[in-house]
């Protein structure tokens, strides 16, 4: 862990100091506050018409109509997002040659790893704090379940810790940002998507596919449903990942 | 203070490095001579744990390098060939994070950035982004980085490269005033600046060490026949050949102007007495007489010829 702070430090300088960071907010949070404004906007048209029905206004509730389209959008935007945050961590350090610079301090690999990894995370966690202003908005106008907002932004949290530990690991393998990005957004798609072929691939693939899928783990978590094979599923995947980064960083140790 | 055994790197089917054993005492100043491409890079990133060697150990402070590779990198300050820095941060903050990473004490650590700055000139451009700096800055921000928290060993690829005349000069005074204190290991291609700054210089071609001695005794080695310069009046080719009947004589061979002629003669013997006799014998003026020392280059030159004539006989 020696060195964790030093690069921890250095990275969050780093992602504030260049531009990325407040393009790729300002694009997030435009776009998730319109797909909250709409979500929004669709549950009072939907409640007004309700209203002259009682049976249908029954089935209305804020957690089905508002909250779990919204931490799917935010999911969505941030599959997009995460790859341009992280691609630069590792690649643009072996691009530039300070990878002989930040190998030769007495920093273990260990340490630079996890390092850059939470500052990822932390840039994430800003992001979704940025997000909380609309919880204010749905408790102005209603009473919204804080339950599950907690549950569903921890899912988020545990969500954006896998894309950001999965960019890490697609960045360490190239010196190319772009090819990073390009891996890491098609590996987070695929795990997304790979519960679909679940109909058709027979129950032990299916239910195999279905359980590596980022998607169906986000399913019960955003609706504020914890349960514990959910989040261990997120935590091994950021363990796995982290690891891999960690040995493909030593693999320059016997690679000629 | 370091001490490399046997050390051999491959990059897949090319050899950089081949064999190479040498050690560096405490406080000496040891430079590495050598074309483009004959391992000096190679070698040094090994004695930083960059990489590690295909074969061979490395020992800095009696710590194996692959063994302890933290404990080894911390006695090392490196600049690297290409001076590699964060160029998106001003040159404080980068000093700062190079001293949060060497692990200098909170309490110590604005007074160390500080002391490196002060060293290094480079007060004026502290608050500027490095990516503005001019090529020179860059490098000064580089060198003081590998100073911070004063690492005994300064290991330093190619200090001056890209520098302008004043600059080298106040790089060289300034890597002489580190010698002795630290152990200082500068590789280069340009002979003089070794010749002038270090104690000992191993010159390395092909991966391998082909000589490593005190500049002065490296001349003195190397220099395998003593030349002397001589012009006696225009007399025509019987010059020539009266000289070349002198005992121990080699040959003479006539430089550029008539009358003057350099004449190789068997090492360790000084004929400047029987040549100058002889042209007096002989009712010749003689103009001047001298003994022609063959430069550093000259050397490095030879050395380096001489090993790729072999090899292509071989």
């Amino acid at each position: 862990m020696k060195g964790f702070l030093a690069v921890y430090r250095k990275e969050l300088y780093r992602l504030f100091a260049s531009p990325v960071f407040y393009v790729v907010a300002f694009i997030f949070l435009a776009l998730v506050g319109y797909f909250f404004y709409s979500s929004v906007a669709y549950y009072s048209l939907v409640s007004f018409q309700a209203s002259r029905s009682p049976f249908l206004a029954e089935q209305l509730n804020l957690t089905d109509m508002v909250l779990e389209p919204f931490f799917g959008s935010i999911s969505i935007v941030l599959l997009l997002m995460v790859p341009l945050i992280t691609m630069r961590l590792f690649a643009e350090e072996k691009k530039s040659g300070t990878a002989e610079l930040l190998f030769t301090y007495p920093i273990s690999d260990r340490g630079a790893v996890l390092g850059k990894f939470a500052a990822a995370v932390l840039i994430l966690v800003l992001l979704l704090i940025g997000t909380l202003p609309a919880m204010i908005v749905l408790e102005a106008i209603g009473s919204p379940p804080w339950a599950t907002i907690l549950g569903g932004y921890l899912g988020l949290l545990l969500m954006s810790g896998a894309f950001a530990s999965l960019g890490l690991l697609a960045s360490s393998l190239t010196q190319n940002q772009i090819i990073a990005a390009v891996i890491s957004f098609g590996a987070l798609l695929l795990l997304w998507i790979i519960g679909w072929a679940e109909s058709f691939v027979g129950p032990t693939l299916g239910s195999l596919l279905s359980y590596l899928s980022l998607l169906s783990h986000f399913e019960n978590l955003s609706k504020g449903i914890l349960d514990s094979r959910d989040i261990l599923f997120y935590l091994l995947l950021i363990a796995l990942s982290l690891f891999s980064t960690l040995r493909l960083l030593e693999s320059r140790q016997w690679r000629g | 203070m370091i001490e490399v055994e046997n050390l051999t790197k491959f990059y897949g089917p090319v050899t950089a490095l081949r064999q190479v054993n040498f050690s560096v005492d405490s406080g000496e100043i040891v430079g590495f001579l050598g074309p483009n491409g004959a391992g000096k890079t190679t070698a040094l990133r090994i004695l930083t744990c960059f990489m590690p060697p295909t074969s061979g150990t490395v020992r800095v402070a009696g710590l194996d390098c692959q063994e302890h590779p933290l404990k080894v990198r911390a006695k090392i300050g490196y600049l690297p060939e290409t001076v590699p820095l964060y160029s998106d941060m001003t040159v404080f903050r980068f000093l700062a994070f190079v001293a949060d990473a060497k692990g200098v004490p909170r309490s110590r650590r604005r007074g160390e950035i500080e002391r490196v700055i002060e060293v290094c000139a480079i007060s004026s451009v502290a608050q500027r982004i490095i990516g503005h700096l001019s090529k020179g800055f860059r490098q000064r921000v580089g060198i003081a980085q590998a100073l911070l928290n004063n690492p005994p060993i300064l290991i330093l690829d190619e200090p001056t490269i890209g520098l302008d005349p004043a600059q080298i000069v106040e790089i060289r005074s300034l890597i002489k005033q580190l010698g002795g204190e630290q152990t200082i290991i500068l590789s280069s291609h340009i002979l003089p600046e070794v010749s002038q700054i270090c104690q000992r210089i191993l010159i390395i071609n092909k991966g391998q060490i082909v000589a490593t001695d005190t500049p002065a005794n490296l001349t003195a080695q190397l220099q395998r026949n003593l030349q002397v310069f001589i012009e006696v009046e225009e007399r025509g080719p019987e010059v020539a050949e009266t000289l070349a009947t002198v005992a121990d004589v080699l040959e003479v061979r006539p430089v550029n102007g008539a009358g003057r002629y350099l004449i190789e003669t068997k090492r360790g013997q000084d004929l400047r007495p029987e040549l100058a006799r002889t042209v007096v014998e002989h009712g010749w003026q003689l103009r001047e007489l001298r003994l022609q020392d063959l430069s550093l280059e000259e050397i490095f030159m030879q050395l380096v010829t001489d090993e790729e004539a072999e090899e292509e006989q071989a």
